[in-house]
């Protein structure tokens, strides 16, 4: 009964939509209040009918419920509950009703929340996302039910991928998709502002949270998924150009534009065309990567089930949406009156440099990972690849001038800003960048040019990103405490632009570490061989048999120990499933700031390695990846500070109402 | 298809073969060196999202072994790229040929780029340009003279 | 000139939409890779034949000059899929009489004259490719795969995968029929 109360609020939550995809916008246009309020009422009833159908598909993979087809499919007797539960959203199905719950709570969040913000806009706001809901649950409820039954149902699910039963894995769609969300909602804000005719600083600062929470969110679950990929695919790597990463990362790279390009539009009432276009491409690209996982466009290792009928819908969700808002654009933007004006070294002239730096390396990667269509498209069927060679010879050369950029631009005031005054107080900054770099390139011996100004570049951003909070709270050229007063009287979102900033830096020392200066041994060993890297000596003790919930492993074992000192012992194990017939690598990590030390093992191919008992030992060592995850946590912990910014709930003024005797004549 | 899928990934999951392999290494380190770099630029066949050298496919282990044969042979890192090039095509080279078809792939950066910087600097041009004020006319000039005599601080209770 | 910018993200979003329209077309795979081979003559390999077997070796020679289209079959004991293709084949020679040649990739001499003693021998040769060197050459990403080769010894046709089940038997017999190894028309 209750995956068909779960359709049935499904066919509910999408009738809410349609009425709320036109009262409140109709009711905006005439001035009707009733009809633009009435989206409070149906955005809320919204989030309680897609709440009921999400909870209803999540009791059926509880109680294992194999007559409902998506629980076969994705479920299995066996699976620990908590991957069960996770099972509700890792399917295509699943995890479009979890997008259309995310999208009807965000929603409310604005009808109820934002009280700011004017009621036309808002109307027309709440409209917009109604189309959009309406868009996946038409989707959903005729072409990708989750509740459709299976008859005679089976004595147990399908799904037993012990490679997707992880805790990581699990928690990487949810993030995911409450940044596609949240853009979303940015999205209905541009669009509704087109349909208005008008975008002011006001309108930034409604966007700006909504904004900051999609951003921390896409890079929470991006971060998540690389470092899922680095601690379970055994080859210690976090990136590798696969379409699905890259459809991930363009939104992000576009929202990354967006914030910033939203802070002029507030502070200074510019880039208003470009903010709006931001805002719709930052949207398309999130629709984009849903797109390309579930239509079978391009191959991936990620990509859901191939559906080429799925994937018209969607295209055709894609022409409506994101078709109708550039024409949209395209026939009002030129008519946006023009913002303030500056200087060519100016806050604004950074900014702009970053957004079309970002824009641009988005366009290439987006080129990249569409080209092989193209190619095939055009030579009727030849087929070429585009890996990471392509990206990585596009896309650092473009990303090494922003790190510059960014260094500088906080220090450049707006509308004017004095070159020589921000060079001198980056003297300092410079020279400990040199410093810091030349004390590297002696530590490390040596290596590729490209790695040491990538470190330069790193560095002079985190010195720059400090030396300008030292600035602000007058640090060493004010008494001690002036510079604490000061520090405490920062806003937060001046701290989020640090800590953020900062975080880039940290990461990229992470980036770099793990790339450049990585080593690496692959030996056959038997047991008491010793095994030499970056400074460490591993001993191979032995393999031993050992049983798990679901599987039996061969674990290793390892002691490692640093000249003569012991340091930890590591357990590397090759984990047979028999149910799910499959097997996987659990590789064993130590991790310290300087550097992982990362272990795996497996049979030999070659069987006379193998008859001889010997095994195959992979030893990785990656300096620095653990700043990876700390500077990609700094990123987030910077947006929520931001976020939490009380000047952003704050509205812009009302006016006050004034007397009617008090106006001249108008 | 998913089937298909989940047959290729259940088989390549289950060999316990593992990427690069002891064996199959050289014992010339800088041949070795040299093999892994070429691995790392062709792609796997059957795990199409991996190259070579990581991936655990039966393909991949002999496509490994030929690099190694055509190195020591004599090829030069391109040469051995090319042998393979030569049988599976241009799907399995990671960074995709320079020729006329792929010019607008490897020309996209620099279009965008210049595009960028072009944009730029329309934009800049744009906001430094004073918007020319367009002057009051004689009419409207006596009207503001009259609004202000009137409205002065003052006139009103 | 601001309405021209304006436009240019509208067109080039119609542009994508264009190609990613004529990317869902349902007969598309798009984890076939082309093989490299077709229209080219057969690649250069010589293999001797399985240890333990009376049917020939086979080597390039064998495919030119050949009164029309053969069918060259990349298979192994090991491969499970092969079982199934086999009957299918067998029919095709013994039914229809194509002409059919083997390579057998990657396989023990023993488990394969095992392997064909248990299901027959429709192979007119078969080549021991125990390297897999010679699968290499013919550009396989696994097993099994078959060819049609004209008889000049050029490659004509790929198969990727078991000629198994109704959809892909009719898409290989009418690569046959295509290529001429079949009268259009002939057989089920």
């Amino acid at each position: 009964m209750t995956p068909e109360i779960g359709h049935f609020a499904l066919a509910l939550t999408l009738a809410m939509a349609m009425v709320q995809s036109v009262l409140p916008i109709v009711g905006a246009s005439r001035g009707n209040i009733l009809w633009m309020h009435s989206a409070r009422w149906s955005s809320i009833g919204q989030v309680f009918f897609a709440s009921i159908a999400f909870f209803a598909l999540m009791q059926a993979f509880i109680t294992s419920d194999f007559t409902v087809k998506n629980v076969v499919e994705n479920s299995h007797s066996l699976k620990p509950m908590l991957f069960k539960i996770a099972g509700t959203w890792g399917s295509h199905e699943g995890s479009l009703l979890l997008w259309v719950l995310i999208l009807t709570v965000f929603g409310a969040a604005v009808s109820v929340f934002g009280t700011n913000i004017p009621d036309t806009l808002k109307a027309r706001t709440l409209s917009v996302q109604a189309w959009v809901s309406v868009g996946f649950l038409t989707f959903m409820l005729f072409t990708s039910n989750p509740f459709d039954r299976v008859f005679p149902p089976p004595t147990d699910g399908q799904d037993l991928n012990p490679l997707l039963q992880d805790v990581g894995l699990a928690m990487h769609p949810p993030l995911l998709y409450f940044g596609y969300v949240g853009f979303s909602i940015v999205f209905s804000f541009a669009v509704a502002a087109l349909i208005e005719g008008r975008i002011d600083a006001a309108w930034a600062r409604w966007v700006r949270p909504w904004t900051l929470a999609a951003w921390m969110s896409l890079t929470a679950g991006i971060a998540l998924g690389s470092w899922w990929a680095y601690y379970e695919l055994g080859w210690g790597g976090w990136w590798f150009w696969d379409p699905v990463e890259n459809v991930s990362f363009m939104p992000w790279l576009m929202g990354t534009a967006l914030l910033h390009s939203a802070i002029v539009t507030e502070k200074r009432d510019a880039f208003k065309s470009w903010t709006i276009l931001l805002a719709i491409l930052t949207f398309a690209l999130s629709l984009l990567g849903t797109f390309v996982v579930r239509s079978g466009l391009l191959t991936s290792v990620h990509a859901f089930a191939v559906d080429p009928q799925r994937g018209l819908y969607i295209l055709g969700l894609l022409a409506l949406s994101i078709g109708g808002s550039l024409t949209l654009f395209a026939w009002r933007a030129p008519l946006m009156e023009p913002g303030g004006l500056f200087k060519p070294i100016s806050r604004e002239a950074g900014l702009l440099v970053n957004n079309l730096i970002l824009a641009t390396a988005t366009g290439v990667v987006l080129f990249g990972t569409l080209y092989p269509l193209f190619y095939e498209a055009m030579t009727g069927g030849d087929k070429l690849s585009v890996g990471p060679p392509f990206f990585n010879a596009s896309f650092i050369p473009l990303m090494l001038p922003l790190v510059f950029v960014m260094g500088i631009g906080p220090f450049l005031s707006w509308k004017r800003a004095d070159l020589q005054g921000v060079a001198q107080r980056l003297r300092l900054v410079a020279l400990l960048t040199v410093l810091a770099t030349l004390a590297i390139w002696y530590m490390t011996n040596g290596g590729p040019v490209l790695g040491y100004l990538s470190i330069f570049l790193a560095l002079w951003l985190f010195f720059a990103t400090l030396k300008e909070w030292a600035l602000r709270v007058k640090l060493f050229d004010a008494p001690f405490a002036e510079s604490r007063r000061r520090a405490a009287n920062l806003p937060r979102s001046s701290y989020g632009m640090t800590l953020a900033h900062a975080g880039l830096a940290v990461a990229m020392f992470g980036f770099i570490g793990s790339t450049v200066w990585k080593s690496e041994q692959v030996v056959f060993v038997q047991p008491g061989d010793v095994v030499s890297i970056a400074g460490f000596d591993v001993t191979f003790e032995g393999v031993e048999r050992v049983r798990g919930p679901n599987y039996f492993a061969d674990r290793g074992t390892l002691t490692v120990n640093k000249e003569g000192r012991f340091i930890t012992e590591l357990f590397p194990e090759r984990r047979i499933y028999p149910v799910a017939e499959s097997s996987t690598t659990e590789s064993a990590i130590r991790s310290t700031l300087i550097g992982d030390l990362y272990a795996s093992i497996a049979n030999p191919a070659s069987e006379d390695a193998s008859a001889q008992g010997a095994w195959t030992l992979r030893i990785l060592y990656e300096p620095l990846v653990f700043f990876i995850w700390l500077g990609t946590a700094m990123l987030v912990l910077g947006g929520g500070l931001s976020l939490s910014d009380r000047r952003l709930r704050v509205g812009a003024p009302r006016r006050r109402a004034i007397s009617a005797s008090k106006m001249p004549a108008e | 298809m998913r089937k298909i899928f989940a047959v290729i990934l259940f088989s390549v999951l289950a060999t316990t073969a593992f990427a690069v392999e002891p064996d199959e290494m050289l014992q010339d380190p800088v041949l070795e060196a040299r093999a892994r770099e070429v691995s790392k630029e062709l792609r796997c066949v059957v795990c199409q999202n991996q190259d070579i050298d990581s991936s655990n496919a039966g393909v991949a282990r002999d496509l490994r072994l030929l690099v190694r044969e055509r190195l020591v042979a004599g090829d030069s890192n391109q040469e051995a790229i090319d042998y393979i090039h030569a049988r599976y095509g241009d799907y399995v080279l990671m960074k995709p040929p320079l020729n006329r078809s792929t010019a607008v792939l490897w020309g996209a950066p620099f279009f965008l780029g210049l595009s960028a910087l072009l944009v730029g600097f329309v934009v800049l041009r744009a906001s430094r340009r004073k918007r020319a004020v367009v002057g009051l006319t004689d009419a409207e000039e006596a009207e503001v003279t009259r609004f202000i005599k009137h409205n002065s601080p003052g006139d009103r209770p | 000139m601001a309405r021209i910018f304006a436009l240019i993200p509208l067109v080039v979003a119609l542009v994508f939409g264009g190609f990613f329209l004529w990317g869902l077309d349902p007969d598309r795979d798009p984890n076939n890779i082309p093989s490299v081979l077709i229209s080219q003559p057969a690649p250069e390999f010589a293999l001797p034949a399985v240890e333990g077997l009376d049917t020939p070796g086979f080597s390039r020679a064998d495919l030119v000059g050949n009164d029309g289209p053969v069918i060259v079959n990349v298979f192994a004991s090991w491969c499970v899929p092969c079982r199934a293709e086999h009957s299918v084949l067998t029919q095709l020679v013994e039914r229809e009489g194509q002409r059919l040649f083997g390579i057998n990739y990657k396989d023990k001499p023993p488990d394969a004259t095992r392997w064909l003693a248990e299901l027959g021998n429709p192979y007119e040769k078969i080549g021991s490719d125990i390297k897999g060197r010679a699968g290499i050459e013919w550009g396989i990403s696994g097993v099994p795969e078959t060819f049609i080769v004209g008889g000049d010894g050029t490659v004509l046709y790929r198969f990727v995968g078991p000629v198994v089940g109704e959809d892909a038997i009719a898409t290989f017999r009418q690569a046959l029929v295509q290529t001429g190894a079949l009268k259009g028309g002939q057989g089920e």
